[in-house]
């Protein structure tokens, strides 16, 4: 490191060092060994594991549940932000506060706290089954955990960006005589989509991934209510380091391009925003 | 802004229309959970709530639980005020990537977190010989349970810190490393004032996913009973042998963590963001 002729403040060596060998020893060198392990695997058993059927019956799972979850959340997260932007109403500190309960209750709390509500004994359970709907241990109850843990994530992402709107777009549009559905989707919307594809995209990546919430609702059927975290966890107890190892690269893969979209998104949104229209 | 506001708040049936679905939303999904949690702890009553609470195994659970999450805070926070120094204070090549590989546990899958440390330190690992030489269990003990948390844990206080410190600038600690005071000067005086709520919001989030983190735990702890369970591995164990009561009593201390978690988050938040629009 050369002497900082330019760098005023003083740290840059210590800091970075500090940053750099954590970071090494927490991240970068456990992530190497799972491409030194991948590495030496054999292509086609890799191929082999990930098309067993019940290893792609397990990503239709996953990705189908995950899918219908992040939308129930796209559209109930623009509602609860517009709600708790433009009205005012009894309680709305409180339930602001508690739209992050899902970061901060344990998801294997919140997984047999759904389940014991929605089994056939439990209070929505119950309710359901008189009308022939079971939730628990069905794919309906991995959604059910899914929105729950899924929350979050496009409340967070619309609200900001509804609290910075300038209102004049939308008083120009109602004295000019729109109404009031035609302002919110020709005003409003696309100015709120970008954040609306973020919430969805971050919810969907961590729904994806989810398994303490999932497990215990889910009833864990091969073919019908088993998500792909938990054959990775059952190959994992069998010692099959290799299938698991195999299974999760696609997981990862799958992240990536999501994370990936959702950079794009950002970006774009970042231009629009300091750019100026 | 305000005229505005009132205007575009739409007609009062579809304010109250979109309160009311909100809040049974809210209520379905959030409320009726927790109180699930305590009404079936409390379901034979405080004597068997409290020996549930205070039997050996889940107090060793929560020993384990505490110990990891103290290692989780100890370590992110030595990491996130450093990695946050450096990534907003000074310029240099690789800082997007940098900031993507420290993001990068939270995107992973829990599971998947466990199964790289598996793969780093069990059994079909090159270092395993060493590590065995040195008698260091890692997988399936202590030392795996820790470092699995710190890892899913990894970025939540840099997080925090590191756009309070962009939007602040550097021009004060400029100043002041021109006027010659040393670099821990700066730090304490002028930038820790300046994101204490932040750090604070951060240390909270950290510690309430350390407690409450469960599938990556569960690749690496092996379940065993009061050595290598913590708290939610202890409720899946209950839950599973259908024993509902203690289970929901072990749970309901993880809800009472996560309220108190919610509300200070709730206050450092609201201080915080009046401390910066005082400044401004």
């Amino acid at each position: 490191m050369k002497r900082a002729t330019k760098r005023v403040i003083p740290g840059f060596g210590l800091s970075m060092g500090v940053t750099l060998s954590i970071l090494s020893l927490v991240v970068l060198i456990p992530l190497a060994s799972l491409v030194v392990f991948t590495a030496n695997m054999d292509f086609g058993d890799v191929i082999a594991t990930i098309t067993r059927k019940r290893v792609l019956a397990g990503f239709e799972v996953s990705i189908l549940t995950a899918l219908i979850a992040s939308l129930i959340n796209a559209v109930m997260g623009v509602v609860l932000a517009w709600v708790l932007v433009r009205y005012d109403f009894p309680l709305k500190r409180i339930i602001d506060g508690m739209i992050e309960l899902p970061f901060a209750l344990p998801t294997a709390v919140a997984g047999i706290a759904l389940t014991s509500l929605t089994a056939d004994t439990g209070l929505i359970g119950g309710f359901f089954d008189k009308l022939g709907i079971k939730i628990a241990y069905t794919r309906i109850g991995i959604i059910i955990a899914l929105v729950f843990i899924g929350i979050p994530f496009v409340v967070r992402a619309v609200q900001p960006v509804l609290e910075k709107l300038d209102g004049s777009y939308e008083e120009a549009a109602l004295v000019m005589g729109a109404s009031r559905t035609r302002i919110f989707w020709k005003v409003i919307f696309p100015e709120i989509r970008p954040a609306v594809f973020t919430g969805f995209g971050l919810a969907f990546g961590r729904c994806l991934g989810e398994y303490g919430s999932v497990v215990f609702i889910a009833g864990n059927q091969p073919y019908e209510t088993e998500i792909v975290p938990l054959i990775i966890m059952s190959e994992l107890q069998e010692y099959d380091y290799s299938s698991a190892t195999a299974i999760a690269l696609v997981m990862l893969a799958i992240s990536f391009i999501i994370l990936f979209g959702v950079n794009l998104i950002q970006m774009r949104n970042a231009k629009i925003l300091k750019g100026g229209r | 802004m305000q005229t505005a506001k009132k205007k575009s708040g739409g007609s009062k049936a579809v304010k109250w229309i979109l309160i009311g679905i909100s809040f049974v939303f809210i209520f379905l999904m959030l409320v009726l959970p927790l109180i699930t949690v305590i009404t079936e702890a409390l379901k034979q009553g405080w004597q068997v709530y409290i020996e549930a609470v205070a039997d050996e195994y889940t107090v060793k659970a929560i020993l384990l639980t505490i110990e990891a999450t103290v290692f989780a805070v100890a370590i992110n926070t030595i990491f996130g005020l450093f990695a946050a120094w450096a990534l907003t204070k000074f310029r240099f090549k690789g800082k997007k990537l940098l900031g993507t590989l420290i993001d990068l546990p939270v995107t992973v899958s829990p599971i998947i977190a466990g199964l790289i440390f598996v793969l780093t330190f069990g059994r079909q690992s090159p270092i395993y010989p060493l590590l065995e030489q040195l008698d260091i269990k890692i997988v399936f003990a202590v030392p795996g349970i820790i470092i699995a948390t710190v890892f899913v844990t990894f970025p939540f206080i840099s997080r925090e810190l590191i756009p309070v410190l962009e939007a602040q600038g550097s021009d004060e600690e400029e100043a002041a490393a021109l006027m010659g005071a040393k670099g821990f000067t700066i730090f304490r005086k002028i930038t820790f004032p300046h994101i204490k709520w932040a750090f604070l919001y951060g240390v909270v989030l950290c510690a309430a996913r350390a407690m409450g983190e469960f599938g990556a735990v569960s690749v690496l702890s092996g379940h065993l009973r009061g050595k290598t369970n913590t708290l939610p591995l202890h409720v899946e164990i209950l839950f599973n042998e259908f024993k509902y009561v203690p289970a929901f009593a072990v749970a309901s201390i993880l809800v009472i963590m996560a309220v108190i978690i919610l509300i200070v988050k709730s206050v450092a938040e609201y201080i915080g963001k009046r401390e910066s629009e005082n400044v401004r």
